[in-house]
């Protein structure tokens, strides 16, 4: 099947894609967790369901700004606030308890202002050494410099749709941005990669046997392990639904991040890296010709 | 009977998977996971060194010492299993305290962060106020501290016992004091200040005051252990109930069994027979992941469970890998050639692309402890499992199923 002869529709698709995540992103921003931005998230068992405005006012004095309250499970709430300081930490298990009966604490996180800064740095340095390690890496097994590049460029629009999606949740569903979405962003580098190294390896291998155009060729790689693509990501799209809809409250978010880098990294292989490197290929041509 | 060399080599799986069974099983070597903070319940607190007041080359020092005076209260705190660690980012210095079964965070940070610094100071006459004057003896001469009731009034009270020269230090003291007060400053706050009746030798003294026997017992625990070389503040804390903890591994049980459940079945749907034999592979991964877990030991915490449920899809990969080149192969030749070959090359493409993830894992897990990347308890455990997992898939996807097919597939010929 001639799958790169419609190159300029897969690039049309990401385009949308990814614009409409920017888009999300510039509109709205990503909601930042408290690794990040600082404060207290508390995490509460209660009798009944209550009013989270009433609760908010109750709550609320000089020392603490309720950010929001969410329900997270069944009769388990959410509390978001300020950094707190511990004796106040007390009080709003007080209120939630006069409100519903009774209320337990299950997880109390407190972030100071001054950690968020240091992490978004070690963020960055871990995806920049991970792209580069990966960059080196598949361009040291295909002897190309464009196979390396094609793969970051997949990693690179994989991250930005995870991160569009992201800012996307965040306004309609209240996803945060946290340590584990850093995670998981890590990690679809690697499935990125993952994929895309399979269609190489088959590009790799028919050169040497077959040979013939690079359009030729990545047209044989992507149909060869088209299959085997899906059904790699079906089984791991299991896992993360399962473990989504069952996996409770504390990483249900993480799951989510995990699956659409998951759809987005199977994707991106023969969508986004084969395409770039055999435009990058036929451009070359064109050149070296002219 | 002649057993061809495939055979041999599954009795050998055969053995391992045994072995690894056996392990696994909660008995009889009752060999228990361990579990981290957010699925056993703890505390995670991250201190930060005040390091304003030191000049930088004495930093590094000073966080050492700062690391093992902490390392020694929360030792006495009477703890099982606490880790603590350091961590130093730009200009920042932090000290990390895992305290697993530890709730009340309040009680363990003033533990842990209060400096203590103990002085003794001469309260000089010449002001009706009474000024201080510091003298040499401080918490650094002291041998040991102690819980101890007051005789007459019952109350919990410090006994201190100091080094040689610290008693000797004590006895000048007393000896240039007698009728006058001695100020005893914790922080520089005055706890106790009694009236020297007379002069004290032998090295030992009361500090007496309003305490509560809980104060009595943390003060002893922070005289005992030493002062703080750098004031500390809490920075960030996280404390997750036990029942939380258990809940969360209740439901990665049941999200995993049903995702695994629909991997098997998708997987014996898509290929049948071969289908079976990944399934197989499947479940012996499992079993050998589960006992190295408990071997090693990997701290298993609630993204970790997540990056081996990551590995289970990953791991039928080479699986799929293989059957999918069987397929083409299959057309070309004989089948056992055919699974031959495609053995072989689909082994390039398992290796290339395994080896990418295992280089994001190695930078998530951060085993050499590089200050400049992260070094928190949950992304390492999920990086850890994550790599574990794809190493063991490595193992099962290739040589448990080859070996299974191999057999199987000659026997269906013979």
């Amino acid at each position: 099947m001639n799958w790169m002869k419609y190159r300029l529709i897969y690039f049309l698709i990401s385009a949308a894609v990814v614009g409409a995540g920017i888009f999300a992103y510039f509109k709205w921003g990503l909601s930042l967790g408290i690794d990040f931005k600082g404060g207290a998230l508390i995490e509460y068992q209660v009798g009944k369901d209550f009013s989270t405005e009433e609760a908010i006012k109750k709550i609320e004095n000089p020392s603490i700004e309720v950010y929001s309250i969410q329900k997270a499970g069944e009769n388990t709430y959410l509390v978001r606030t300020n950094p707190l300081d511990p004796h106040y930490r007390e009080n709003i298990g007080i209120v939630l308890g006069e409100l519903t009966g009774e209320a337990t604490e299950l997880r109390f996180e407190n972030v100071g202002p001054s950690i968020g800064p240091d992490l978004i740095k070690k963020t960055i340095y871990a995806i920049a050494i991970a792209a580069s390690a990966i960059l080196l890496w598949v361009t040291f097994q295909f002897k190309s410099f464009k196979f390396g590049v094609s793969a970051v460029f997949a990693m690179l629009h994989d991250s930005l749709v995870l991160l569009g999606s992201f800012a996307l949740f965040g306004h309609f569903f209240g996803a945060e941005i946290d340590f584990l979405f850093v995670t998981a962003m890590l990690t679809i580098l690697s499935f990125s990669v993952h994929d895309t190294i399979v269609v190489y390896d088959r590009i790799r291998e028919t050169r040497k046997k077959v040979g013939g155009s690079m359009t030729e060729m990545a047209n044989m790689a992507v149909s060869q392990t088209m299959v085997r693509s899906l059904n790699n990501s079906f089984t791991i799209i299991f896992m993360l639904v399962a473990l989504i809809l069952l996996g409770g409250t504390s990483i249900k978010w993480f799951a989510i991040a995990l699956l659409v880098g998951t759809i987005s990294g199977t994707y991106s292989s023969p969508f986004v890296a084969v395409p770039i490197l055999v435009s990058w290929d036929v451009l070359q041509r064109k050149i070296k010709r002219s | 009977m002649h057993l061809s060399s495939p055979a041999k080599k599954l009795i050998g799986i055969l053995v391992l998977f045994i072995a690894a069974l056996f392990i696994s099983l909660p008995t009889p070597l009752n060999l228990d996971l361990k579990l981290g903070l957010d699925l056993a319940g703890g505390s995670h607190l991250v201190f930060e060194a005040d390091t304003s007041k030191i000049s930088p080359e004495k930093v590094k020092d000073a966080v050492v010492s700062l690391k093992e005076v902490v390392e020694r209260r929360v030792n006495l705190f009477g703890i099982s299993e606490p880790v603590v660690q350091t961590s130093s980012f730009g200009e920042k210095e932090r000290i990390i305290v895992e305290l697993p079964g530890i709730q009340n965070t309040q009680e363990a940070a003033e533990l842990i962060g209060r400096t203590a610094q103990l002085v003794f100071a001469e309260v000089s006459e010449a002001t009706s106020s009474g000024e201080l004057k510091l003298t040499d003896l401080s918490g650094a001469d002291l041998e040991r501290a102690a819980v101890d009731f007051d005789q007459t009034t019952g109350k919990p009270v410090v006994a201190l016992q100091f080094t040689k020269e610290g008693g000797g230090k004590f006895e000048k003291i007393t000896e240039k004091n007698i009728g006058k007060a001695v100020a005893i400053l914790l922080d520089t706050e005055i706890i106790s200040a009694p009236i020297v009746q007379e002069k004290i030798s032998g090295g030992n003294a009361i500090i007496s005051g309003d305490f509560t026997i809980e104060e009595v017992k943390k003060l002893v625990i922070q005289l005992n252990a030493g002062a703080l070389p750098l004031p500390i503040a809490l920075v960030e804390e996280r404390v997750v109930q036990a029942t939380l903890g258990a809940e969360s591994v209740s439901q990665s049980v049941k999200a995993g069994l049903v995702g695994l459940a629909m991997v098997l079945t998708f997987m014996i749907l898509s290929y049948g027979r071969l289908g079976v034999v990944s399934a197989v592979g499947l479940i012996v991964f499992g079993v050998l992941t589960l006992a190295l877990y408990k071997l090693i030991p990997v701290v298993l915490t609630l993204p970790g469970i997540a990056g081996f449920l990551l590995s289970v899809g990953m791991a039928v990969d080479s699986n799929i890998l293989i059957f999918e080149r069987f397929k083409e192969e299959k057309g070309r030749r004989p089948v056992p050639d055919a699974l031959e070959v495609s053995f072989g090359r689909a082994w390039d493409s398992i290796r290339d692309a395994n080896i990418a993830t295992l280089v994001t894992a190695f930078i998530l897990a951060n085993p050499f402890d590089w200050d400049f990347l992260h070094t928190s308890g949950p992304v390492r455990g999920f990086a850890i499992t994550l790599a574990l997992g794809i190493a063991i898939s490595l193992f099962t996807g290739i040589v448990v199923s080859r070996n299974l097919l191999r057999v199987f597939i000659r026997e269906k010929k013979t």
